[in-house]
């Protein structure tokens, strides 16, 4: 069973080499990473289930004697954002085929690439594995953002490859820094070590501020809303899904193994999360565009997710993880119609839009459904993931962070609104000052079934997930027991 | 001392490079910060001990991880400046230099 988690990430690196072989082979590449990432989801399902004991799954990559071997292992935490990364992976690449977005020869061998180094981040029980995986899914991001090579994306990917490039190297500081101090990157001997030893905390802080950077949290977040808007839009999907959300679980497992232990870091992450939140919706209301208003969004997101981060209780966690899985499915959801409205209206400036409703109305709902689960109205997933978090930072005297969760719901709500006002009800513009009106390319039925049909259809998820979340709730709160004691996963790790 | 010595000079200019706006200047300015990094990871494996590893190793072997880990570290540092002076050869067909403030 523990051999098959190697899979998650050594098939679709093969497959990604294999991809850009087959470049002239349209149809054989599009088989080969559909079958690639539908075999991951189901070996991740299969994970969920072989850990949802709480037990820990571990391998030796290599065979190498203890010390020197790669430990992967894999715990409900790990299973669970394998589980939701590749399904959103699969949804991103089909609906990709669809809006035509996959015609680059280079777009799927990349989109495998990158979710082999997601998978990578999520199994890897090592600290400079970790630096590994965070380079091998930005290598792949960086050329996704810069695909269509325009000047915009050229700056933008500075930008993006500035910034990322500056934390990485500040990771990789970090890990030289604890190595040299413990003479060990094993997360179990660094997590024993690390809280009685400033100079390694010293190190693991370098460290941590990298994580912050790539989980995009407050005030390393500028770099996110600033590129992300120019790749193009299902790629941008992908990212949401993915990207920050690698950064996250590095800060659950990080929480999780010695940190919750480091005096102060519980209060910190409460203002860090609670600012992030603010931080972020605020300049999600003063977006123009509906992927301008989304991406600033991810930031304010993030602040919900690392939220249980400063509570730290079982109840807390079990919401934050439930709050993730389904808020990682409903971002995608709102990217995705985003990308259907761009893919058929030729832009989603809102100023340029308007009266979709009228001739979408499918659309309208696809866009609507998620929106309502984004803001948190009930009976969506998106409530119940919004009132567990709240109510749990209540019960843990978490006063303002809680509150601040409150309001920023309501700014949240505005947000889609304005994209909902602006895109989908009123009268369409005429043409701008220039004499132009913006048009999409004509789309196929069955292309259009898929574009509306997709969205639509997580959307439809979450709202049934609400009143149905029962059995979901189990499972993250068997995960949230194994994170809140972690002594079975470090002692499957350790070496 | 020398290599702690190393790390902060080539921190130093690497930072003020990647804080220019050309591109390439950008790029080599990563090239500086990524030797910080190697530089750092050497030493953190100690630089007394400077014997073969494994075969037949002694007292005085070298830590062969940090090895290991440096030499990853140099074959992405790699790869990536070489996508950065892309970009940079990009900006030039677009707006005719790499300065990143010129374009609109």
């Amino acid at each position: 069973m523990s051999e098959l988690l190697i899979l998650v990430l050594a098939v679709p690196l093969t497959a990604g080499a294999t991809g850009v072989l087959l470049r002239h082979r349209r149809r054989l590449q599009r088989a080969l990473a559909w079958v690639t990432l539908g075999g991951v989801v189901a070996i991740s399902l299969l994970l969920v289930g072989a850990t949802s004991d709480g037990s820990t799954l571990t391998v030796d990559v290599g065979g190498f004697p203890a010390g020197l071997a790669i430990v992967l292992g894999v715990d409900a935490l790990s299973a669970l954002l394998l589980t939701i990364g590749s399904t959103m992976t699969l949804v991103g690449v089909v609906f990709a085929a669809a809006s035509g977005e996959d015609d680059h020869p280079l777009f799927l061998p990349l989109v495998l690439l990158l979710w082999s180094g997601v998978a990578l981040a999520f199994v890897t029980a090592d600290l400079f594995n970790l630096f590994v995986a965070f380079e091998v899914m930005l290598v792949a991001s960086y050329v996704l953002l810069t695909l269509r090579g325009g000047g915009a994306q050229v700056r933008a990917g500075v930008l993006y490859v500035g910034t990322n490039l500056l934390a990485s190297t500040a990771f990789l500081l970090g890990v030289g820094l604890v190595y040299g101090r413990l003479g060990t990157v094993n997360l179990a001997a660094v997590s024993t070590a690390v809280p009685d030893d400033p100079a390694a905390l010293a190190g693991m802080g370098v460290l941590l501020v990298a994580v912050v950077a790539k989980a995009s949290l407050v005030p390393l977040h500028g770099w996110l809303p600033r590129a992300y808007v120019h790749a193009s839009p299902t790629v941008t999907a992908i990212f949401s899904a993915l990207l920050t959300k690698a950064g996250v679980y590095v800060l659950y497992r990080l929480t999780s193994t010695f940190l919750h232990d480091v005096d102060g870091f519980l209060p910190a992450m409460l203002v860090v999360a609670a600012v992030t939140m603010v931080v972020g919706v605020l300049g999600a209301v003063g977006g123009g565009d509906m992927r301008g208003i989304l991406t600033f969004h991810m930031v304010s997101q993030v602040g919900y997710l690392v939220l249980p981060l400063g509570v730290w209780t079982r109840g807390a966690v079990a919401a934050g993880l439930f709050y993730l899985l389904q808020y990682v499915a409903v971002k995608g959801a709102l990217f995705l119609s985003a990308a259907a409205v761009v893919r058929s209206e030729g832009t989603d400036r809102l100023d340029r839009l308007g009266g979709l409703l009228r001739t979408r109305p499918w659309l309208g709902v696809a866009f609507l459904l998620p929106a309502l689960a984004l803001a948190g109205i009930p009976p969506t997933s998106g409530f119940l993931g919004k009132y567990l978090l709240i109510r749990t930072a209540f019960e843990a005297q978490a006063y303002v962070a809680g509150a601040t969760a409150v309001g920023v719901s309501l700014l949240t709500l505005l947000s889609m609104i304005k994209i909902f006002n602006g895109a989908f009800w009123g009268d369409r513009p005429g043409a701008d000052a220039d004499g132009r009106a913006p048009t999409g390319t004509p789309v196929g039925t069955a292309a259009r079934r898929v574009l509306v049909g997709m969205p639509l259809g997580i959307g439809v998820a979450a709202l049934v997930l609400g009143p149905a979340a029962a059995p979901l709730l189990d499972v993250v709160g068997a995960a949230a027991d194994a994170l809140l004691d972690p002594t079975a996963y470090l002692t499957a790790v350790a070496r | 001392m020398s290599a702690a010595v190393i790390v902060g000079v080539l921190a130093a200019g690497g930072t003020y490079l990647i804080l220019q706006r050309g591109i390439v200047r950008i790029a080599l300015g990563f090239v500086l910060l990524g030797h910080a990094a190697t530089t750092l990871l050497i030493a953190a494996g100690g630089v007394g001990t400077r014997a073969v590893p494994f075969a037949g190793a002694g007292a005085d072997a070298a830590d062969p991880l940090p090895q290991a880990f440096a030499l990853t570290a140099i074959v992405i540092a790699f790869g990536i400046t070489a996508f950065l002076l892309a970009l940079a050869f990009r900006s030039r067909d677009v707006q005719g230099d790499d300065d990143l403030e010129d374009g609109r």
